[in-house]
C-alpha cells in the first residue's frame, strides 16, 4: 500500500482509539462535579463516596486518555509533515494554546483530585473538580478549534512560500463552525457519561448490590441523559446540519445518498447507496423532509452529488452515508430511552421497572459508537481535502517516509492498543467489583486513594 | 521575534528535562533504590502525583515549536519518524507502569509494572540523548527541507547518517547518567533511612561516571561539529556556560557529601539546563543544522508568519504563569517524605 493510505489509516486509528477516552472522561467531570455540589449543599456523605468511585473510574480512563494522546500530538508532524508545514502558521496555534492553557490545568489536577481530598478539605476539593472540569473541556474547545480550521479556514492568508499564516487570533478561535462543532460533540460526550452512569447504577439495582447507591446513580444519569440526548438532535445537531449544507453542500449529498437534484427531497432512513448504478437501493423515506430540515421550506430544491464534479466527491462515500444514518439513528434511540427512562423516574416507577432497567444497562456501548461514527462523518465527509478547498489530504502526508515504515508502526500502535485495551477492561471490571464493596462501607478518603 | 521564540522553546525544553528528567531518572535507579516492593511502591508514590504534568512539558514544548517553526516541527518529527514512534511507546509503557502498579496488590503484577517501569526510563533517557546528538552532528536535511532517518546506517557520523553512530550513543550515554544522578537526588529528598542512603550514594558513584563521560563528550563534539563554537567566539560570555557546567559538577560532589539533598538536586538541575544551555547557544541560529549547510533550517526560514508570533508572545505569558501557579500549588500539597508501606 502507498504511504500517504497508510498514514491515513495510522492517524484514523490512533485518533479513534484516543477519542474513545476523553469522550467518557469529558462526559464524566460535569457529573462528579454534580456529586461533589450536591455533597456540599446536602452535606451527605454518600455523593461524596459516589464522586470518590467515579473519580477512580475517572483516573483509569484519563491515564488511556493521556498515554493515547500524547501520540497525536507527534503525529501532525510524523504522519503529516508537508501539512504541518504548510498549515502550522495558524494551527499551531490552538495545538500550542492547548498545551499550555488546557494540558498543565487538566495534568496539575488530577492528580489534586485524586490524591488530596484528605489534604484539602471539602470545599477545596470540590474547586479541584471545578477546574478539572474545565480543563478536560478547554482541551475540548483547542482540538475542536483546530479541526473546524480544517472543515472550514478562516483568519488566515496565503503567504510567498506557500503556506498559509493567521491574519486574525479572533476568528480562528471564535470560527463560527467551531463554536457548533463544539457544542454538539460536548454534548455527545455528556451523553457518554450519562449512559454509563446509569447503566452502573441499573445494575447494582439489578444485581441487588448496594441498590441505595444505583438509585442515585440513575438518578442523576437519567436527567443528565434526557437532557444532553435531546441536545444532540436540537439544537446542535440541527445547526452543524445546516452548517454543512451551507459550506459543504457536497457533503451533506454524500451523507443523506442523494445523487440527483431533488426539489422536496426526501430524508431517507433505510437504504443502501449504490455506487456503480448511481442511485439507492432498498430506500426508505420521508418525503420533503430533507428539504424542510435543511431550508425550512418543503420544496426546497437539495443538490445532489452529480451536480458536483466528481473529483470533489467525498472519497468513500458509502462509509460516509452509513455513518451519518448510524449516527442518527442511534441519537433517536437515545432520545426515546431517556424520555422514557425520565417518565418512570419522575412517576417514581423506574426502580422497579426491570425491562427498562435492562435496557439502562445495556445501552452503555451504543454513545461511544455514535461518537465515533460522528467523527467519521466529520473527517469522511471532509475528504479529498485535508485543509477544506486549500490542500487535498493526497498531499499531506510526510514525503520521505515509506509506506513500510508507516505500516511496521502501524502494526506495533495495533499491538499495543490491543494490550492497552484488555487492561482497561480488566481494570473497569474490577473497579465495577470492588466498588460495590467499598461504597457506604465508610472508607475515608485516604484509603480510597 | 523569532530569537524571542527561540528562546522560549528552549526554556520549556529545559524545563521539561528538568522537571520530567527527575522521574525518568527515578525510573533508571527504581531497583537500586527500591529494594522491596513496599519501598519501590514508595518510589512510584513519590513520582505519582506529578509525572503527568512534568509530562506536558514536552507535550507543550512539541506544541511550542509547531506553533514558531512549523518547518522545523514537519522535517524534524518527520526525519525522526521511527526513533519518534518509538518514544511514543515508551511514554505509554512508562506511564502504566506508574499508574497501574498499585491496582492490583499481587507480587507478579507489581514486579512486572516495575519492570516496565524501569525499562522504559532507561531506553527514554538513551534516546532522548541520541535526539540531542542528532541535532548537534546535523541531519541529512536537503534542498525540499525533509529528510528520513533510519535507525543505523553505518554507525559514523558523515554521509549516509543513521539516528545511531558512535557520537549519537555516547550523548545516550551522557544522557542516561546525569539523568540517572538526577533521579538519585530527587529520591534523596523524597525517602529516609536506608533508601536515602541507598540514593546518595548513586549520586556519589555516579559522579566519577558523570565527570568522564562529559568531558569525553564535550571533547567528542568538537571533533564532530567543529563550528558549534563558533558563536562562543562571537561572543566570547558564552564561555560562562561550561564554567558554569564545571561549577555545578563541584557543587554536586559538595553537596552530596554533606548529605545536602536539596542542594545537590539543584545542582543537577544547573548541570542538565547549562549542558543545554551550552548546546543551544552554539546551534542558533540553526534550529537544526544539515551535514550539507545550506540546508540547514534556521530561526529564519522555519519560522511562523509576524502575526500569528506576536499574538502568541500576549497568551503564552499569561498560560504559562497560570501554569507555574498550578504546579507551586501541586508540589506545595504534596511536599515532605514518602513513607515506606503508607499510601499516597
Ligand atoms: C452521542 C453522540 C452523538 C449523537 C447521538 C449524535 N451525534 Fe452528531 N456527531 C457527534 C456525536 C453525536 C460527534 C462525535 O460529536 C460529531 C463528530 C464531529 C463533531 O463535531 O461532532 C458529530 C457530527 C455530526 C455532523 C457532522 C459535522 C461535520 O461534518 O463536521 C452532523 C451533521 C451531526 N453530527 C448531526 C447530528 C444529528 C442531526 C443527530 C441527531 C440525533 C446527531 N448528530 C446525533
Ligand atoms: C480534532 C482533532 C482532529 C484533527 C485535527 C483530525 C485530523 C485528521 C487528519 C489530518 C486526518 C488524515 C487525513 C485524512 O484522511 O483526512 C484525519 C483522518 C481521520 N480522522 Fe481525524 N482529526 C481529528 C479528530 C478526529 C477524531 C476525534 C476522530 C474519531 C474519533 C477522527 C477520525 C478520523 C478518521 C476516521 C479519519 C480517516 C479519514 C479517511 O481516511 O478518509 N478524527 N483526521
Ligand atoms: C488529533 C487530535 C488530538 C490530539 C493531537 C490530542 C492530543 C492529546 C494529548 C497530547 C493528550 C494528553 C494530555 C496530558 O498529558 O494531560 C490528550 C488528552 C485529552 N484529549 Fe486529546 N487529542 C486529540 C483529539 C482529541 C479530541 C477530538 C478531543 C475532544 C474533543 C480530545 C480531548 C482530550 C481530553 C479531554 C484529554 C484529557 C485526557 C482525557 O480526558 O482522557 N482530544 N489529547
Amino acid at each position: 500500500m502507498e504511504a500517504n493510505t497508510l498514514a491515513r489509516i495510522q492517524f484514523a486509528f490512533t485518533v479513534t482509539y484516543h477519542y474513545l477516552f476523553p469522550m467518557f472522561t469529558m462526559g464524566l467531570m460535569p457529573i462528579i462535579v454534580i456529586f461533589k455540589t450536591l455533597a456540599l449543599k446536602t452535606g451527605d456523605e454518600r455523593w461524596n463516596e459516589s464522586a470518590r468511585f467515579w473519580g477512580k473510574i475517572l483516573g483509569i480512563t484519563f491515564l488511556f486518555g493521556v498515554v493515547t494522546g500524547i501520540p497525536m500530538e507527534f503525529q501532525f508532524g510524523t504522519n503529516w509533515a508537508v501539512f504541518s508545514k504548510f498549515a502550522g502558521g495558524v494551527i499551531g496555534q490552538t495545538l500550542a494554546m492547548e498545551g499550555t492553557f488546557a494540558f498543565f490545568l487538566e495534568s496539575a489536577f488530577i492528580g489534586l483530585f485524586l490524591f488530596g481530598e484528605k489534604r484539602l478539605g471539602p470545599k477545596l476539593h470540590w474547586l479541584t473538580a471545578v477546574l478539572l472540569f474545565i480543563g478536560t473541556w478547554l482541551s475540548g474547545w483547542f482540538i475542536i478549534a483546530t479541526n473546524a480550521w480544517m472543515q472550514h479556514p478562516v483568519g488566515y492568508e496565503m503567504a510567498a512560500d506557500g503556506s498559509v499564516q493567521l491574519t486574525s487570533f479572533w476568528s480562528l478561535v471564535l470560527n463560527e463552525w467551531a463554536i457548533y462543532q463544539y457544542m454538539h460533540n460536548m454534548g455527545g460526550a455528556v451523553v457518554v457519561g450519562a449512559f454509563c452512569v446509569s447503566a452502573l447504577g441499573a445494575f447494582y439495582i439489578l444485581s441487588n448490590k448496594k441498590a441505595e447507591y444505583g438509585k442515585m446513580f440513575l438518578k442523576v444519569g437519567v436527567i443528565v441523559g434526557c437532557i444532553s440526548s435531546i441536545w444532540m438532535l436540537f439544537p446542535s445537531g440541527d445547526l452543524q446540519g445546516r452548517m454543512i449544507a451551507k459550506h459543504q453542500p457536497v457533503t451533506l449529498a454524500a451523507m443523506e445518498g442523494l445523487f440527483d437534484t431533488t426539489e422536496g427531497a426526501p430524508l431517507v432512513l433505510i437504504g443502501q447507496p449504490d455506487m456503480e448504478k448511481q442511485r439507492l437501493d432498498n430506500a426508505v423515506h420521508v418525503p420533503n423532509m430533507l428539504s424542510f430540515i435543511t431550508y425550512q421550506r418543503w420544496d426546497a430544491k437539495v443538490k445532489g452529488l452529480n451536480e458536483f464534479p466528481k473529483e470533489d466527491h467525498p472519497t468513500n462515500v458509502p462509509m460516509l452515508y452509513y455513518s451519518f444514518h448510524i449516527m442518527v439513528g442511534l441519537g433517536t434511540i437515545f432520545i426515546l430511552t431517556m424520555i422514557v427512562a425520565a417518565f418512570w423516574l419522575w412517576r417514581g416507577k423506574l426502580f422497579d421497572a426491570n425491562w427498562l432497567l435492562w435496557i439502562l444497562m445495556l445501552s452503555f456501548p451504543f454513545p461511544f459508537i455514535a461518537n465515533t461514527v460522528g467523527w467519521a462523518v466529520a473527517e469522511l465527509g471532509r475528504q479529498p481535502w485535508l485543509v477544506y478547498g486549500l490542500m487535498r489530504t493526497e498531499h499531506g502526508h510526510s514525503p520521505m517516509v515509506s509506506g513500510g515504515n508507516i505500516l511496521f508502526t502501524l502494526l506495533g500502535f495495533a499491538g499495543m492498543y490491543t494490550i492497552i485495551s484488555l487492561l482497561y477492561i480488566f481494570l473497569m471490571l474490577r473497579r465495577i467489583e470492588h466498588g460495590a464493596d467499598e461504597l457506604g462501607a465508610g472508607i475515608t478518603p485516604e484509603e480510597v486513594a | 521575534m523569532e530569537t524571542v521564540w527561540f528562546m522560549i522553546v528552549a526554556f520549556m525544553l529545559v524545563c521539561y528535562v528538568i522537571l520530567d528528567g527527575f522521574d525518568i531518572g527515578a525510573g533508571i535507579v527504581h531497583h537500586f533504590v527500591g529494594r522491596t516492593d513496599k519501598e519501590r511502591a514508595a518510589v512510584i508514590s513519590s513520582v505519582g502525583p506529578v509525572w503527568d504534568g512534568n509530562e506536558v512539558w514536552l507535550l507543550a514544548t512539541g506544541g511550542t515549536l509547531y506553533f514558531a517553526f512549523p518547518a522545523l516541527y514537519a522535517a524534524g518529527f518527520s526525519g525522526f519518524y521511527l526513533p519518534l514512534i518509538m518514544v511514543l511507546w515508551l511514554l505509554i509503557m512508562r506511564a502504566t507502569g506508574i499508574e497501574l502498579r498499585h491496582q492490583l496488590d499481587n507480587p507478579l503484577w507489581t514486579k512486572f509494572w516495575d519492570f516496565v517501569f524501569s525499562l522504559s526510563s532507561i531506553l527514554l533517557a538513551i534516546f532522548f540523548g541520541a535526539a540531542l546528538g542528532n541535532v548537534i552532528r546535523g541531519v541529512p536535511l536537503d534542498a525540499t527541507g525533509y529528510f528520513f532517518e533510519p535507525l543505523f546506517t553505518h554507525w559514523g557520523t558523515t554521509g549516509d547518517t543513521g539516528i545511531l553512530d558512535w557520537f549519537t550513543v555516547l550523548s545516550g550515554v551522557v544522557a542516561f547518567v546525569a539523568l540517572s544522578i538526577h533521579g538519585a537526588s530527587f529520591l534523596a529528598i523524597k525517602t529516609e533511612h536506608e533508601m536515602q542512603e541507598r540514593s546518595r550514594k548513586i549520586v556519589s558513584l555516579g559522579w566519577f561516571a558523570l565527570v568522564l563521560v562529559t568531558v569525553v563528550s564535550l571533547v567528542a563534539v568538537m571533533y564532530v561539529r567543529p563550528t558549534l563554537l563558533d558563536n562562543y567566539y562571537y561572543l566570547p560570555v558564552g564561555w560562562m556556560i561550561p564554567l558554569g557546567v564545571l561549577a555545578a559538577l563541584i557543587a554536586m560532589k559538595f553537596f552530596n557529601s554533606k548529605g545536602n539533598d536539596k542542594g545537590a538536586f539543584m545542582a543537577s538541575a544547573t548541570y542538565l539546563a547549562l549542558m543545554l544551555g551550552g548546546a543551544v547557544y552554539g546551534l542558533y541560529p540553526n534550529v537544526l543544522p544539515a551535514i550539507d549547510p545550506q540546508h540547514s533550517l534556521t530561526i529564519h526560514n522555519a519560522r511562523a508568519g509576524e502575526y500569528g508570533l506576536s499574538v502568541g508572545l500576549i497568551w503564552w505569558p499569561i498560560g504559562i504563569i497560570i501554569a507555574i501557579g498550578y504546579f507551586a500549588f501541586l508540589f506545595r500539597t504534596f511536599k515532605g517524605k514518602v513513607e515506606v508501606g503508607g499510601e499516597h
